[in-house]
């Protein structure tokens, strides 16, 4: 009882899963949204709450950025995607009068819309909690696991490319894992390898391994490679339901492999 | 509210405001101890004391994108590089990126430390006349995370501009991370009457990269920063067997060529995605040298040239 009244709005939520990634365009929103249809796929309510305050991708990958956030007696009403409110959605985003506003905020002000976003969001129950973060380990991050701590997060899911200079920031993001307490569920590599469209030779854009070579040398697990897909960067463009329009495209697998292991992971806990 | 400098934290009360270092949007504002104060005393000391340190600068170039990953130190390296082989020009390069900086390895400075003399701190030379400084000189493993809040973050970005001992030199290229935060603000504050010769900025050509840099764009006009251009990085990839071109980031919005006449902003160039491009930086070494031939480099040759003739025709602008 006492838990729950302090519990708040997010006393309904099940696991919580931070999206992180040391460096900028890796794909952590695309990773967020991905993870988040597959889960729903699998029958799944989820959350998804964006705390990149300066550069909010996810309503548009999910085709919602016309839409408003309402009050209720409870708080803000996240913004539902779907009509089986299977997806609901939280961002800065929702809040700006015009899509290209900046957000020119210094830290204490993102504090605190982050501490509201986590206390004041009538999330009501969900399965899972995906929030995603803008790159770095700074003020967000900082408000982000002190606001989500009470809650003991499921752990947070590390997002590199697999080129050194990447890999080299996410290193980072481990010891930012490390001194905050964060337990790690893994790590993915995105964006490893392109197949070309005309000739079906694979191209390592971005070399290959770097991900993993991590995983293996810090001792955390290793989800999977997500490879370079250009249907997928076409779906989130147009903010499309990737997991349900290409089954059969070369990033479908990764990504429905690494919801899974998500799921057998979260499962002993439920 | 007339007294709210340009260059402010959103919601700024303004200088003359009881409110003025008080309110919450004050919190993290360099000048929010001198406003706290009462005496209204005028800007922070140190936007003069940078002023008379970088007299010996004659140009100073900003590299922004609103959105992470999609090359704005890969092209400041480059640009520092490509402007460093006229040897009569002397380069400086300084990474404000304080929790992301790979700047030091795309330079193959990794492990190099940074000294202290007598006139503050000596950057890191690459060549005689490219000299480089970034908070990664400072950490003691490439492990270390910098988990610093915005004042400390502004904190180390003063001593960057105001206590490098840099000497005379042609352009300074500073590499920011991504956003319209502390970081920026900052550089732009501490810069504000040292002046700036414009901002450089870059993007993908997908929707959701160009969304992002339109709030970047809005941010330069907000500070009365001027825009020297748009570069679009990662455009099209031509596939090494088959030499046929495909788009692994479609622009689905018309990419950054729409969205500069939209914008009314110049277009620099586009640079296609080129892997040795990513090889080159993971090892540490120029692609001008590594791969001269390629479509990407020669790209980039005529951006570097472009911002040349920008600096050179244009006088610098103090928007204080």
């Amino acid at each position: 009882m006492e838990r729950s009244q302090d519990g708040g709005n997010l006393s309904g939520v099940q696991h919580i899963i931070l999206v992180l990634s040391g460096k900028g365009g890796v794909g952590k929103s695309t990773i967020s949204t991905e993870i988040a249809l597959a889960l729903r796929h699998a029958g799944k309510k989820v959350g998804i709450l964006d705390v990149d305050l300066c550069g909010p991708s996810i309503p548009r990958m999910l085709n919602a950025q016309s839409k408003d956030v309402h009050q209720c007696d409870s708080g803000w009403v996240p913004v539902y995607v779907d009509q089986e409110k299977s997806i609901s959605l939280m961002s800065i985003g929702f809040l700006l009068e015009h899509p290209d506003d900046a957000v020119v905020w210094r830290g204490p002000k993102k504090n605190a819309l982050i501490k509201q976003f986590a206390s004041d969001v009538a999330w009501g129950d969900l399965d899972f909690l995906i929030v995603d973060t803008p790159p770095g380990t700074s003020d967000e991050h900082i408000a982000t696991v002190d606001a989500l701590r009470p809650f003991n997060p499921m752990g947070a899911l590390l997002v590199t490319t697999p080129q050194a200079v990447s890999v080299g920031d996410v290193r980072r993001e481990l010891t930012f894992c490390k001194k905050t307490g964060l337990r790690v569920i893994g790590i993915v590599e995105n964006m490893s390898g392109y197949v070309c469209p005309h000739c079906t030779e694979c191209t390592n854009i971005f070399s290959k391994g770097g991900g993993e070579e991590l995983a293996r040398l810090s001792g955390v697990p290793f989800l999977g490679c997500v490879p370079l897909d250009p249907l997928l960067s076409q779906s989130l463009e147009q903010g499309k339901d990737f997991v349900q329009e290409f089954p059969n495209s070369a990033a479908y697998p990764a990504i429905s492999s690494i919801a899974r292991q998500i799921l057998d992971m979260a499962s002993p806990r439920s | 509210m007339a007294d709210v400098p340009i260059n402010a934290p959103q919601h700024c009360p303004g200088t003359g405001s009881t409110e003025a270092g008080k309110s919450s949007a004050c919190q993290g504002c360099p000048n929010q101890s001198i406003c706290a104060s009462g005496t209204m005393s005028g800007p922070d000391p140190a936007i003069e004391e940078i002023k008379e340190k970088l007299s010996s600068v004659k140009h100073k170039i900003l590299v922004l994108s609103g959105k992470g990953g999609v090359g704005k130190s890969t092209f400041s390296a480059h640009l520092a590089h490509g402007l460093a082989q006229d040897e009569s020009k002397e380069v400086a390069l300084l990474d404000v990126d304080i929790c992301g900086p790979s700047i030091p390895k795309m330079m193959g400075l990794e492990g190099e430390q940074v000294h202290q003399s007598g006139s503050g701190w000596s950057p890191v030379y690459v060549e005689d006349n490219l000299a480089v400084m970034s908070v990664g000189f400072l950490l003691s493993s490439p492990d270390d995370a910098v988990i610093w809040r915005g004042p400390k973050k502004n904190g180390m970005i003063k001593q960057f501009l105001r206590d490098v001992d840099w000497g005379e030199v042609d352009y300074l290229i500073i590499d920011t991370p991504p956003g319209t935060s502390d970081e920026h603000l900052s550089v732009v504050q501490y810069l504000s009457v040292a002046g700036i010769d414009g901002a450089v900025i870059i993007t993908t050509p997908q929707e959701v990269s160009l969304q992002d840099v339109r709030k970047e764009i809005n941010f330069c006009h907000k500070v009365k920063l001027p825009i020297i251009g748009v570069v679009e990085n990662m455009s099209g990839f031509i596939c090494p067997k088959c030499k046929n071109e495909s788009q692994i980031f479609p622009p689905t919005t018309g990419g950054a060529e729409k969205m500069c006449t939209d914008l009314n902003v110049s277009l620099l160039g586009k640079v296609p995605l080129d892997p040795n491009i990513g090889k080159s930086c993971d090892t540490g070494k120029s692609f001008f040298s590594e791969i001269p031939d390629s479509p990407a480099t020669l790209s980039y040759r005529t951006i570097i040239q472009r911002i040349q003739d920008y600096c050179e025709k244009k006088k610098v602008t103090c928007f204080s």
